[in-house]
């Protein structure tokens, strides 16, 4: 597999380099490996920080900004942060209002946030966190590690971003944030599995002609593999998905994310936004407001992600809010 | 047990990882997401340059030091685990530059509490536990039919190899390799095999001094 990288083990520090070199509003931490708001810490708002294995790009260090998250904490290549780096960006984004973290469930994020949340109360710092879970192509919870966490993260770091910067205290900004992962469900389909740059060959073998149906962000897999179908069957599987963990009904207002995972086309992810859109019509369902690209990617896993969120006033007021990072921006 | 065979132990695992890491990696790739090699190999790579030159007050000084670095160094769920079970070994030890076999047992307890605390798995999970609790039950009998240090590593070595050998039957109900389901049969789990290098490389530390 050819990829642009000089030795698999400098990937993330190279690449944290380039996005200091683009990004001359956010700071760099070489030394702690983690990505600050230039003008943190904010005196007063809330800390926002978030982290998780790279190779998700943009997510997480590209949420990085005013409006949205004060620091990112990347791992190895779909590797979960250490405790040392999240306890840095807690200190660095901690403005005196307490720190959020928002944490993807997944085994090892859980735990290096859980590790790390405990180092900075014994330094006195308030520290809440809210678990993004809205992976429904995990059924079974009982027997597994539990719903992932996926496409809502977005939602939720731009909606308690966006609550925290307005000036809410950390109570409410945690609140909003879990609201938004109860009222999320996301489903994701792969049709390759992804490379990473210390392995060099694909993590599984999928066959040209079948599909991972349920696959989580690392290529892990959730429900079934089957032979390829259509785009409109493939939405058909993702939207039933969704229906069934937490149904939608006629005038339900809706954040809507097809979120490529890496190495799929745009113009594919529109052509699957327009079958989602036709598929929520049917029950009544409303988009208003929507996201179309590559926001919580897997490396160059070909597949995408339907995230739905259910969304009151409160949610669309704060989605709407300014932001300002490198991978979303409007408002202002 | 004394500090320096507490080192050699640590030193042991450290080139066992480095040796198996393509394995590890490869075992961690069928259920996975094929890094445990590279993690394990990186931590105890930085665990190994801690204890350089370290001049440690005890054996739990020692242990300590190996479960603080590995938190800091190797991300994941390996990490705070593995971290964790080296961390608690460590505290669950008096100050004293050596420990006997019923000392250390109480250690290995403590380690496996740690570790179960925070990742709240249980035997039958296909995990590290599925290695680390034979290995410890087989210690602890050792010791209690008045083995020495040197029968009861290997005594653990034999039931952590056992254990890790069971994994291959187990569904995952546990980490990443959970959502494999029914599709995680069949593959060893990676976990269970850097846990039997640990306690590998404790027995053969051990026999390399003639410890009693």
């Amino acid at each position: 597999m050819k990829k642009f990288i000089n030795a698999p083990a400098d990937v993330v520090r190279e690449a944290l380099a380039g996005v200091a070199a683009a990004h001359p509003d956010l700071r760099v931490d070489a030394t702690n490996q983690i990505v600050v708001r230039a003008d943190a810490p904010v005196a007063g708002k809330v800390g926002l920080v978030s982290g998780g294995g790279s190779g998700h790009e943009p997510l997480h260090g590209g949420f990085v900004g005013e409006g949205m998250l004060d620091a990112a904490a990347p791992g190895e290549v779909f590797t979960s942060p250490v405790p040392d780096q999240i306890l840095a960006a807690t200190k660095a984004v901690d403005g005196g209002a307490g720190v959020v973290h928002i944490v993807k469930n997944y085994t090892g994020d859980v735990m290096n946030f859980q590790m790390a949340a405990e180092l900075a109360g014994d330094e006195g710092l308030r520290v809440d966190t809210v678990l993004v879970d809205d992976d429904v192509a995990v059924e079974n919870s009982t027997w597994t590690a539990g719903r992932r966490g996926t496409g809502a993260t977005l939602i939720v770091e731009k909606v308690a971003g966006a609550a925290a910067a307005e000036g809410q205290p950390l109570d409410a900004v945690v609140a909003v944030g879990r609201r938004v992962n109860e009222s999320s469900a996301s489903f994701a389909v792969a049709l390759t599995a992804c490379t990473t740059p210390a392995a060099g060959r694909p993590g599984f073998d999928l066959p040209d002609d079948e599909i991972e149906v349920g696959v989580g962000i690392h290529g892990e897999p959730g429900r079934s593999r089957q032979k390829l179908v259509s785009a409109r069957e493939i939405v058909r599987i993702a939207i039933d998905a969704i229906q069934s963990a937490k149904p939608l009904g006629g005038g339900d207002r809706t954040i809507v994310i097809v979120n490529g995972l890496g190495g799929t086309p745009l113009l594919e992810l529109y052509l699957v936004f327009g079958e989602v859109a036709a598929a929520l019509k049917e029950s009544g369902v409303e988009i208003e407001r929507s996201l179309v690209g590559n926001y919580v990617t897997s490396l160059d896993m070909a597949g995408m992600s339907v995230t739905v969120c259910r969304a009151d006033d409160e949610i669309l007021r704060l989605w709407d809010a300014p932001v300002r990072t490198p991978a979303l921006r409007w408002g202002r | 047990m004394d500090i320096p065979l507490t080192h050699r132990w640590i030193t042991n695992v450290a080139s066992a990882v480095a040796e198996q890491a393509d394995y590890l990696t490869q075992l961690d790739s069928a259920i996975g997401d094929a890094d445990h090699g590279v993690n394990m190999n990186r931590g105890f790579t930085a665990v190994v340059a801690a204890l350089d030159g370290y001049e440690a007050t005890s054996v739990g000084d020692v242990l300590v030091r190996t479960g603080t670095t590995l938190v800091s160094k190797v991300g994941g769920a390996s990490g705070p685990l593995y971290g964790t079970a080296f961390r608690a070994m460590g505290k669950a030890l008096d100050a004293g530059s050596t420990v006997d076999s019923r000392q250390l047992a109480a250690a290995l307890r403590a380690g496996l509490e740690g570790l179960q605390k925070l990742g709240a798995a249980v035997p039958g999970d296909k995990t590290i536990v599925d290695a680390y609790a034979p290995a410890l039950d087989a210690f602890e009998k050792d010791v209690d039919g008045g083995g020495t240090l040197a029968s009861a590593t290997a005594a653990a070595a034999g039931a952590a190899e056992e254990g890790m050998r069971a994994t291959t039957a187990m569904q995952a109900r546990k980490g990443r390799a959970s959502y494999l389901g029914p599709r995680s049969v069949g593959h060893q789990d990676p976990g269970a095999t850097s846990t039997w290098l640990i306690f590998r490389s404790l027995a053969e530390a051990t026999a390399a001094t003639g410890a009693a």
